[in-house]
């Protein structure tokens, strides 16, 4: 069977999750058998991995996994993996699966691909992967072949499908044992993730001044946007650091990403270049980000971007 | 205390990547290779740093032929105290890990340091791999480091937020932005980098089960449609009946 490892931070299963289930749902097709997730902790809404797929749902309720270590997760779910036969474990690509992967892989003398963005083919006993490599400037095809394989899985490669039903939840139990002592978790409430965003709005050194970041937020506020920023921007502290995209920030995979003022250095495209569209809007027309863009502008940004967001007001009215 | 950090040489952030033999393996000629940023800005520099405060040793540890020692060298000049390069073509992270792994393993390291992933496979995969071989925390991403005794205090970078730690030495740590800030090796530095010790050591056999077999670039893009500036209608409009995002 596939084993999917559905993460639910502060109790919450959220996009990651239906996103591996829907991964591992269509993955136990192609490989004809079933798709089993495993939730740990105290998880709200845990039946409802049986809507995307998942035939069962297996919860660990000990209170230990409130807090996140990847010595006790990454046991845990190879305790289940071995118990239950699982020969591909699929994680989604987060901080928690990044932290866990190489563990498990170690643990199940499996064979890992981290990051996959398209469902795997199957050959034989081996299954062949894909994943962005060179920061997104080439794609590597890889092929593994032990007995069990570990998949994470890239954010937003997958779009959630609702199959099924939600279904009741089955108590499992696997030690907790973990040596991390988390203090506190320090998170913005009421604003999507960046690695989860669907529409990014980001802005760099062409807005002049902090204080000019009402039309941008705007904008992101038209399109339930999560705003983001170039890395002079969050250098400058104009910007929190959490909203840098780019090389040393974070790298993200929206279905839009408009880029507004950002002249776009190879270590910002690095970040930001599998995103499925890309919006440029600068002043200067020989930015090197409108050769990574599907659509631009030429232009100053300062009347552009409020109208640009008339131009949406007027189309989410209508639609 | 006693400091491991993890280097990794990888192609420069601006060059072009390619291929040859039909796509089988990555095309090296006329390419520069760096020090992976991460492991150098982050990780080495907060390793150098916990030694001056605190005494003890930074060791850097690539895995990698002796055309590597260029970049191994480098770590020595930022600071490291001494070097050790196992003798192996990098092929994969299992194999990687497994070799860190069996050098640390007799070693007592109180922090193995890691960057948080390459620029080439983007996989941070390693660092967890090595701290399950010996049965140590793991904490990825971090962006803050501070020593109290025998415990770290860090900060992890989450979705949308940090989380606050701690943990009892010995751990492995994978390094992100905000840990330390980049640092230029200095001529002293240089020249002290090369009589400081670099020692060789030979690769254990493993095989990884997971091996990239096939490269291909991404699809060329179409080409940028440039819109009016005064009809930002026309590229609402673009949006949602041809790209489809809105």
């Amino acid at each position: 069977m596939v084993l999917v490892f559905a993460e639910s931070p502060r109790g919450i299963l959220k996009k990651a999750a239906f996103e591996a289930v829907t991964y591992g749902k269509k993955t136990a097709d192609l490989l004809g058998t079933s798709c089993v997730a495993l939730t740990l902790g105290s998880v709200k809404n845990a039946g409802e991995l049986g809507v995307y797929g998942a035939s069962r749902v297996l919860n660990i309720a000990d209170t230990a996994f409130e807090h996140f270590d990847s010595q006790a997760v990454a046991a845990a779910i190879a305790t289940i993996a071995q118990q239950n036969g699982a020969t591909v474990v699929v994680l989604s690509h987060t901080s928690t699966g990044k932290s866990i992967a190489g563990r498990l892989s170690v643990r199940l003398n499996a064979g890992l691909v981290s990051g996959v963005n398209s469902l795997p083919a199957v050959n034989g006993a081996a299954l062949h992967v894909k994943k962005s490599v060179f920061s997104g400037k080439a794609i590597a095809e890889y092929q593994i072949d032990s007995a069990v394989k570990v998949l994470s899985l890239m954010g937003n490669a997958v779009k959630p499908e609702a199959t099924g039903a939600a279904i009741s939840v089955e108590n499992a139990s696997a030690g907790a044992k973990g040596r991390i002592r988390v203090k506190e978790v320090k998170t913005q409430e009421g604003i999507v993730p960046l690695p989860e965003a669907e529409i990014v709005v980001s802005a760099g050194r062409g807005m002049k001044d902090p204080a000019n970041w009402g039309i941008v937020e705007d904008l992101a506020t038209t399109l339930h946007a999560t705003t983001a920023c170039s890395r002079p921007v969050a250098d400058s502290h104009w910007r929190p650091h959490h909203e840098h995209v780019g090389q040393t920030g974070i790298a993200i995979r929206p279905n839009l990403y408009i880029a507004i003022g950002i002249s776009g250095a190879i270590q910002h495209l690095a970040g930001v270049n599998n995103s499925k569209v890309i919006v440029v809007i600068n002043k200067d027309p020989e930015a090197p980000f409108f050769k990574a863009a599907d659509y631009g502008v030429v232009g100053d940004l300062f009347d552009i971007v409020p109208r640009l967001n008339a131009s949406f007001k007027k189309f989410k009215a209508g639609h | 205390m006693k400091l491991l950090v993890c280097i990794s040489q990888t192609p420069d952030t601006t060059a072009k990547v390619s291929f040859k033999s039909d796509g089988k393996e990555f095309d090296a000629a006329g390419v520069q290779f760096i020090m992976n940023p991460y492991d150098e800005w982050y990780a080495l520099v907060r390793a150098c740093e916990l030694r001056e405060t605190l005494g003890g040793s930074v060791t850097a540890l690539n895995v990698g032929p002796a055309a590597n020692e260029t970049t191994i060298r480098k770590a020595l000049a930022i600071g490291a105290d001494d070097a050790v390069r196992i003798n192996a073509d990098p092929q994969s992270a299992g194999f990687v890990a497994k070799q860190i792994a069996e050098y640390a393993r007799s070693q007592n390291f109180d922090i193995i340091f890691f960057g948080k992933e390459t620029i080439d496979y983007n996989g941070s995969e390693v660092g967890a791999m090595v701290a399950e071989y010996l049965d140590m925390p793991y904490i990825s991403y971090a962006s803050k480091l501070d020593l109290n005794g025998n415990t770290a205090t860090l900060e992890r970078d989450i979705e949308g937020g940090v989380e606050v730690l701690e943990v009892d030495l010995p751990f492995v740590v994978s390094a992100a932005k905000g840990m330390a800030e980049q640092r230029i090796p200095n001529m002293r530095g240089i020249m002290t980098a090369r009589t400081k010790p670099l020692v060789e050591v030979a690769p254990v056999a493993f095989e990884d089960a997971a091996k990239a077999v096939q490269f291909t670039l991404p699809p060329a893009k179409a080409g940028v449609k440039l819109i009016d500036p005064e009809n930002m209608d026309e590229l609402v409009r673009l949006l949602h009946e041809e790209a489809k995002v809105i």
